[in-house]
């Protein structure tokens, strides 16, 4: 095939030239060299790998600081000393060690945990929302997700589920309630015919915002004060980190959503082409839709039944991280996932310590990290929001 | 057991009319509105439309706005399914076609929309070999292009004359670079069957005939079907081998430019008078608005 004429000089790419078998359609060009087709311009298995590899890494130096970090300063020696000691089953003598030993396992270690599995979901979503909606301010904070499934968890805790054993079980599954109604009420608001314009997306979002916070309000007043002074440090969002048995099942619940949202990475490509390109390629979108939506919400109700609402993580990481890597999900989704996690693990980090001795909530750090720029995204990006 | 004979001769003549191979489309009697059924809020966008696209041609369809020339290629792409009537492509029923069937063999370029996010034109291109990936369940999501889909792509970028742009970001691009963009990305499809709304309206001239001419060398060369909705009357006339003329939803004509352009159909069918003459080059009928809007008596 030619290229068209008067442009005969653009080198098309090299490439290679095995038969195609669908179609007789194009007369493959002949094979020019080794050198990979589009250098730079796709992603490639290497470049992820390195991309993964390297925030994988980054990750796990930034947890081993924050185990260290806090009210007790624990040196590397000792962090490993107990961490070996844990793992191996050998009792120690000396007190302080043992000391050591409680603080690092029953509070830090499930505390960091928690903080980098809630930031990795709450990145994901975000992703698979603004792939979605095809707008790249969404955010289960901002379209109200997160307050649906606040909503979920509160009236739940009302009933009292909240304190009965059922608790961990029940509490994740009310959020997702909660967080399903939010998003196909935001969804439904705001698909006028095909298309979603991105202002009436966020305008559904603020007004569903509005609505749910007065009912947490409502809730909250008609509690009794001590219970409403535990409900209002949760909505803040703090991470507070339940018993290992507990944390274990958050993990699964979560690690099971995030591979049925992993999976769509290459649908989620082409959806954010537009819905009827994406079905013009043979996707089924309804299905995809669904698959979505129903992953979003989990996640968001898991997260927000143990950690409150911590907002903009869904906003600001996938935004940051598209700028650097590129808008492949298949990149973008892992990427953005390991980021969030290990923002919300370093600002929960900085919550606990930086106030010593008391400690603030993580949701006031990221909503005061992710408000500015979301104003800098719609002040000066503008261009790029329509 | 054995059949009647006049339900035979049906099932005969039935068969008959779905298996012409050298139709890559036919539509019998389709009937499409917007919902379930027109009702008082919608109303037919399409009513009774019979149309045939010959394979290896270019078929054009016109008529002003709001007359469904949108929908009707909408229903070819199957994106949406008409009430009544029937559509086969190249002999098979289309609604029993799955949609990754359909989109092995048919490719549509809708009508241009603002890009949400910066994929690289290699990128955008690339996702138009999403129908041909290889099905595994431990891909998990992945599903890295192999050396035949660079390939693809890249032709088609070489066709449509981006391949100095891959790795520019689409929402950096251009309207007429990102329109091409669409249409090498439609091609990457390897569709036998290539459907196209309006895919000269954000081009300069330059551009509108390069993709003219380079549809008609794909039709020409490799026996590629073309439909493609045009406003542009003149356009249409000179490269399409048959032109299709809706009218609120209903085929007004179908023929060669020369039977369906003509002053009579287009006072009837847009309301106003135009001046039509030959084309110097071709012969073609070619459309010229007057100086002066001449009030027509309804």
């Amino acid at each position: 095939m030619m290229p068209s004429a008067g442009h005969s000089t653009s080198p098309a790419p090299a490439l290679a030239s095995p038969p195609l078998p669908s179609t007789s359609l194009h007369t493959s060009p002949p094979m020019t060299g080794r050198e990979r087709p589009f250098q730079g311009a796709v992603l490639t298995p290497a470049r992820w790998c390195v991309i993964v590899g390297s925030l994988s890494v980054l990750a796990l130096i930034l947890a081993v600081v924050c185990l260290q970090l806090g009210t007790q300063y624990i040196g590397l020696g000792r962090l490993v000393g107990v961490l070996s000691s844990a793992l191996f089953d050998q009792p120690t003598e000396n007190e302080a060690i043992r000391t050591t030993s409680v603080i690092l396992l029953q509070v830090r270690l499930p505390r960091v945990f928690l903080g980098f599995l809630v930031g990795v979901c709450l990145a994901s979503v975000g992703v698979a929302l603004q792939a979605l909606l095809r707008n790249p301010l969404a955010d289960p904070y901002v379209l109200g997700v997160s307050s649906g499934a606040a909503l979920g968890v509160a009236v739940a805790v009302l009933f009292g589920i909240g304190t009965t054993i059922l608790a961990y079980s029940l509490l994740p599954v009310c959020g997702f309630l909660g967080g399903l109604v939010a998003l196909l009420v935001v969804y439904r608001m705001a698909a006028t015919y095909d298309r979603l314009p991105i202002h009436s997306v966020l305008l559904a979002g603020v007004i569903l915002n509005a609505i749910f916070s007065a009912l947490i309000m409502f809730i909250t007043s008609i509690m009794e004060p001590n219970r409403s002074f535990g409900m209002m440090a949760w909505l803040m969002g703090s991470l507070t980190a339940p018993a290992y048995p507990a944390l274990a099942a958050l993990s699964v619940y979560l690690l099971a959503g995030l591979v049925l949202l992993f999976k769509q990475m290459r649908v989620l490509n082409i959806l954010a082409l537009g819905e009827e390109p994406a079905r013009s390629l043979g996707i089924d979108t309804e299905r995809a839709k669904r698959v979505i939506f129903l992953v979003s919400a989990l996640l968001t109700g898991a997260v927000v039944s143990v950690s409150g609402m911590i907002g903009f993580i869904g906003m600001i990481i996938p935004h940051a991280v598209r700028l650097v890597v590129g808008a492949d999900h298949r990149l973008l989704l892992p990427a953005s996932a390991l980021v969030g996690g290990i923002f919300l693990m370093v600002a929960d980090t900085m919550a606990r310590t930086f106030f010593v001795p008391s400690e603030v909530p993580v949701g006031i750090i990221t909503a005061l990290a992710g408000g500015p720029f979301f104003v800098y995204l719609l002040v000066w990006r503008k261009d790029r929001l329509v | 057991m054995r059949f009647p004979v006049d339900l035979m001769a049906r099932v005969d003549a039935a068969a008959g009319a779905y298996s012409d191979e050298r139709h890559a489309y036919d539509v019998q009697g389709a009937s499409f509105c917007y919902g379930k059924s027109p009702g008082r809020e919608s109303r037919w966008v399409l009513s009774d439309v019979s149309v045939h696209v010959e394979a290896g041609e270019i078929l054009g369809i016109v008529g002003p706005n709001g007359s469904g020339k949108t929908s009707l290629v909408k229903l070819l792409a199957k994106l949406a399914v008409p009430q009544r009537g029937t559509l086969s492509l190249f002999g098979q029923n289309l609604a029993d076609l799955s949609r990754e069937e359909t989109a092995r063999t048919v490719a549509f370029v809708p009508q241009e929309s603002p890009p949400a996010f910066s994929f690289t034109v290699a990128e955008t291109v690339l996702m138009g070999r999403y129908p041909h990936r290889r099905q595994s369940r431990w891909s998990l999501g992945f599903g890295w292009e192999d050396r035949e889909d660079c390939a693809a792509a890249a032709q088609a970028m070489a066709t449509m004359d981006i391949a100095q742009l891959a790795s520019r970001a689409v929402t950096d691009l251009s309207g007429g670079e990102r329109q091409r963009t669409m249409i090498a990305r439609a091609l990457a499809q390897m569709p036998r069957v290539l459907l196209l709304d309006e895919p000269t309206a954000f081009l300069d001239l330059q551009h509108q005939l390069e993709i003219c001419s380079v549809l008609r060398r794909l039709t020409d060369e490799q026996g590629l079907t073309v439909v493609v909705v045009s406003h542009d009357l003149n356009l249409a006339s000179q490269y399409c081998d048959r032109i299709v003329m809706l009218k609120e939803g209903s085929m007004y004509s179908m023929g060669t430019p020369a039977e369906v352009l003509s002053v009579e159909a287009l006072r009837a069918v847009y309301g106003c008078e135009v001046l039509i003459d030959p084309h110097p080059e071709s012969g073609l009928p070619r459309i010229t608005l007057p100086r002066q809007a001449v009030p027509l008596r309804v």
